[in-house]
């Protein structure tokens, strides 16, 4: 089966004063796999709540398949979700937890056991049908979840930061597992987190949110490499902003007082940002050159991560590949076309 | 563990004077229930079953004890049927006063039921309620339901709301999701309430003394029945209440545990 | 009006509708008859009920002596009570579950068949009387029945489990490593209990004395067995004035005293404590 697209049209929402959501629209294509990312408090709970029909808004409309679907009670909308904390019911075992929504249904009993049976081959727990929730791992518990999320051909799959309670073993695996199972099913997927990692790695798409509204949808590579605001590019990766002035078609001048090329200036004017991501930091001469002092050094396994102290205040994060001890002497520097530009206010 | 010490060994020494002063009393009408004495009489001269008999035997003992019976299982599902829609009243929805409301309901606790009795005495009397068996259920219905809302608040705010919102989003009806999900998740404090009301029904002597008329009800019964003469017709009775007791203590704690919530 | 103000309305709705049965018993066959019952005390407009129950010698000594008798049974079951709680609490589970069930099991035996043992216990005849005859401790039986001492007695054993259940959870509520952490930082046994066990456990002793003080109050079956009639508490006076003497606006007015004392007490112990400096 195919998933069907989702629409999410202006949708607003407020508990008294505090404003949860603030006219959130986004689109997601059949079988897509779209990532709300965004920082606790940034709406993004809410808004899955609302597609899943257990809060309705207080303006907008959702539309998955061209029907709309705002008013409509949760149990009718066809949704599969995986909760946070999975909310399998306790006193059921597996079998009864994923024959749930089917009984519900008033799916007959052979044909329910049958598509239980697949649909726990499909997550791999054959043989766990009469184990209760609180005898299996937590990376067991969470495949039952997606188990019982899937094995009424839902028509859309909503995941609630499904891997918070795993160890990061388990959660890389894990990832990779709802993301083949995903596009086996090719079931549209809307998946909330605040792991920018785990946005990057799993998503067709990721929406960033913040205070209730959504800073900038686009493919993990565009949100990476060119955020839309200050908040995108500190919320996502590690990131060096400089802040200067515009002083000619590829030169801008930093408030430190350094000057520095850029390429991706567009004839723009006034005052920028120019965001530069640690790992396209050189150490070394390079086109645009700073030179100063190591004041931190830390070892991260695969790199080492320096904090540079140069002239006029500014401070550098670079990535480079040689131990360096705090103190140390150091050029480094970018290259025009590694430098994205911000503009706007901060 | 650490050093066992003085003050912890006499903690344990006054721990068990106390444990002692509870429980011997209830001890000590089993051996005066088997008595073959024609009264009372420590420790009996020898053993017999015939207080025992005289109890099984009896109507004037039978009756009151399927009165009280009747009455006990009427307050026992009355209070369960009215006790936990209200409990999901308050637990579920914030409304205008709904804590005072709550603070309301433990109000039967706190009145002196010798008050509770004679104000039910006056109301009943007109209505002609006096002796009705259904009339002392009604009463003792006000009586046991602080106890009942009191278990099943705490057990539906314990519960995690998200198990019902999961069973919706997973196709069930409000209904469904209560009955398939919620009510078996709080089952361990139904079977307490359960439990409770029907207890608390089957000793009540004060209303029942009031309100039952010229209707016996067991404890009515065994408080006529001590003011005149110290029978051990009263110890047989009352060690088959212990055994009773411990019995239904019992199958509360075998049916109250909560599938699934294996303590750890 | 838009849906989520709609399903808003009908979540309360509902929580409403869930509690009509509920309060319309409550109110019919609780609220009503007590009003009616402190109206019937009044009737006429005369306050001569109230005039006679508190212009009375007679009366005033059985108001003062129920307070007495409800202060000594709560200094007694909180003197019994917060030791065996604070044992119990901080055991091993297997000697929790037992001091649970030993506690539990007296607390749901019948009041009657409870007092009906202490009878046997302390009778002319009883069991402490004949064991001690037939030791030659003593001569004749000694009077341990049918006075105040035995209505303590029977009435701290109804009401210990009522002061040791609320502690024991609060007990048991108190982080054990706070009271580590106290013993190191250099407190002493006694002290770190004196610091930081007995304050953080102090909402568990409030409850336990109100429940007990309150429901001592109203008691009735207890002074009437084991007090032999020599021992006359509120309660007893107001069956008294309705059984054998049918005079309901004098039992009107000695209720609604009850009621006021009861509530008077439930209200200002927990006022009490909320003031209690920390």
């Amino acid at each position: 089966m195919k998933g069907v697209d989702l629409r999410i049209d202006s949708v607003a929402k407020h508990y008294g004063p505090v404003v949860a959501l603030g006219g959130v629209s986004l689109t997601v294509a059949a079988g897509e796999f779209l990532t709300i990312l965004g920082p606790s408090g940034s709406g993004k709970t809410t808004l899955l709540k609302v597609i899943a029909g257990f809060e309705y808004p207080d303006a907008g409309h959702i539309v998955v398949g061209g029907a709309d679907i705002t008013d409509v009670s949760p149990a009718k909308r066809n949704v599969g979700m995986v909760f946070q904390n999975y909310a399998l019911f306790p006193h059921m075992t597996v079998a009864r937890n994923v024959g749930f929504p089917l009984q519900m249904r008033g799916v007959p009993k052979p044909e329910l056991r049958d598509r239980v049976f697949r649909a726990l081959a499909l997550v791999e727990l054959q043989g766990y049908e009469e184990r209760l929730p609180a005898q299996l791992s937590g990376g067991q518990q969470q495949r039952v979840a997606l188990a019982r999320a899937v094995v009424f051909d839902p028509t859309l799959l909503l995941l609630d930061e499904p891997f918070g309670a795993l160890d990061r073993k388990l959660r890389e695996s894990m990832q990779l597992e709802v993301r083949r199972l995903q596009r086996r099913l090719g079931l549209t997927t809307v998946f909330i987190t605040h792991d920018q990692e785990e946005a990057l790695v799993l998503s067709d798409r990721i929406a960033v949110m913040d205070g209730g509204v959504v800073r900038q949808v686009g493919t993990p590579d565009e949100v990476y490499e060119r955020p839309a605001d200050d908040f995108v590019a500190a919320f996502i990766g590690e990131s060096n902003l400089l802040a200067g002035q515009v002083a000619g078609p590829d030169r801008v001048l930093l408030d430190g007082g350094a000057s520095v090329t850029v390429t991706d200036l567009d004839g723009g004017k006034g005052r920028v940002r120019l965001l530069v991501r640690p790992e396209k930091m050189v150490i070394g001469p390079a086109t645009n050159s700073f030179s100063g002092t190591v004041v931190e050094a830390v070892y991260l396994g695969q790199a080492h991560k320096l904090r540079v102290r140069a002239a006029g205040g500014i401070e550098l994060l670079v990535r480079g590949d040689r131990p360096m001890e705090a103190g140390e002497e150091v050029t480094v520097g970018f290259a025009p076309q590694d430098a994205h530009v911000l503009r706007g206010s901060a | 563990m650490r050093r066992l010490r003085v003050s912890r060994l006499l903690l344990a020494g006054f721990a068990a004077v106390v444990y002692a002063f509870l429980l011997l009393p209830l001890l000590i009408v089993f051996p005066i229930s088997f008595s073959s004495a024609q009264y009372l009489q420590f420790p009996p001269p020898g053993w017999s079953l015939q207080w025992y008999e005289r109890y099984v035997d009896s109507p004037n003992w039978l009756e009151p004890t399927w009165l009280s019976l009747k009455v006990a299982v009427a307050t026992m599902v009355l209070s369960l049927l009215v006790g936990v829609p209200l409990a999901f009243g308050l637990t579920r929805a914030r409304f205008w006063g709904r804590d005072a409301f709550e603070k309301l309901t433990a109000a039967p606790i706190i009145v002196p039921t010798i008050v509770t009795s004679i104000a039910l005495y006056g109301l009943f009397a007109q209505l002609r309620l006096i002796g009705a068996w259904y009339g002392i259920a009604l009463a003792h219905t006000v009586l046991a339901l602080p106890f009942v809302i009191v278990l099943v608040v705490a057990g539906l705010r314990d519960f995690d709301l998200n198990q019902e919102l999961a069973a919706r989003g997973l196709g069930a009806s409000r209904w469904q999701a209560v009955w398939h999900v919620t009510l078996p998740q709080i089952r361990p404090s139904l079977v307490s309430a359960a439990f409770l009301a029907f207890i608390s029904s089957f000793d009540e002597l004060v209303v029942a003394m009031f309100l039952g008329g010229a209707n016996m009800t067991l404890p009515k019964k065994m408080f006529d029945n001590i003011r005149m003469e110290i029978d051990p017709t009263i110890a047989a009775i009352s060690s088959l209440q212990i055994v009773l007791v411990c019995a239904l203590l019992a199958l509360a704690t075998r049916f109250g545990r909560g599938a699934g919530m294996t303590d750890r | 009006m838009t849906r989520a103000r709609q399903v808003h309305r009908r979540a309360v709705g509902s929580a409403l509708a869930l509690s009509v049965p509920a309060m319309i018993l409550l109110l019919l066959i609780f609220a009503v008859p007590l009003l009616r019952l402190l109206a019937l005390s009044i009737e006429g407009g005369s306050l001569a009920a109230y005039e006679k129950a508190l212009g009375s010698e007679l009366y005033v000594q059985v108001f003062l002596g129920t307070f007495k008798i409800a202060t000594l049974v709560t200094l007694l079951t909180l003197a019994m009570g917060y030791p065996v709680a604070y044992l119990m609490a901080t055991s091993g589970r297997a000697w929790q579950f037992l001091g649970i069930a030993f506690v539990l099991l007296p607390f749901w035996t019948s009041i009657l068949v409870r007092t009906y043992a202490w009878m046997v216990l302390l009778g002319r005849n009883g069991v402490i009387n004949r064991t001690l005859v037939s030791w030659g401790v003593i001569d004749t039986p000694l009077p341990l029945l049918n006075n105040e001492a035995a209505v303590l007695i029977g009435m701290v054993h109804v009401l210990l489990p009522y002061m040791i259940l609320p502690i024991f959870s609060a007990v048991r509520k108190v982080d054990p490593t706070l009271v580590l952490a106290a013993e190191g930082l250099g407190a002493s046994r006694l002290q770190a209990f004196l610091r930081v066990t007995l304050p953080l456990t102090m909402n568990g002793v409030v409850a336990g004395i109100t429940l007990v003080f309150t429901l001592s109050l109203g008691f009735f079956i207890t002074p009437a067995l084991l007090g032999g009639g020599r021992v006359v508490m509120i309660a007893n006076l107001i069956e008294e004035q309705v059984r054998e003497l049918l005079n309901w606006a004098f039992a009107g007015a000695l209720s609604t005293i009850l009621l006021v004392l009861t509530l008077a007490a439930f209200w200002g112990i927990s006022r009490l404590a909320r003031t209690r400096p920390a």
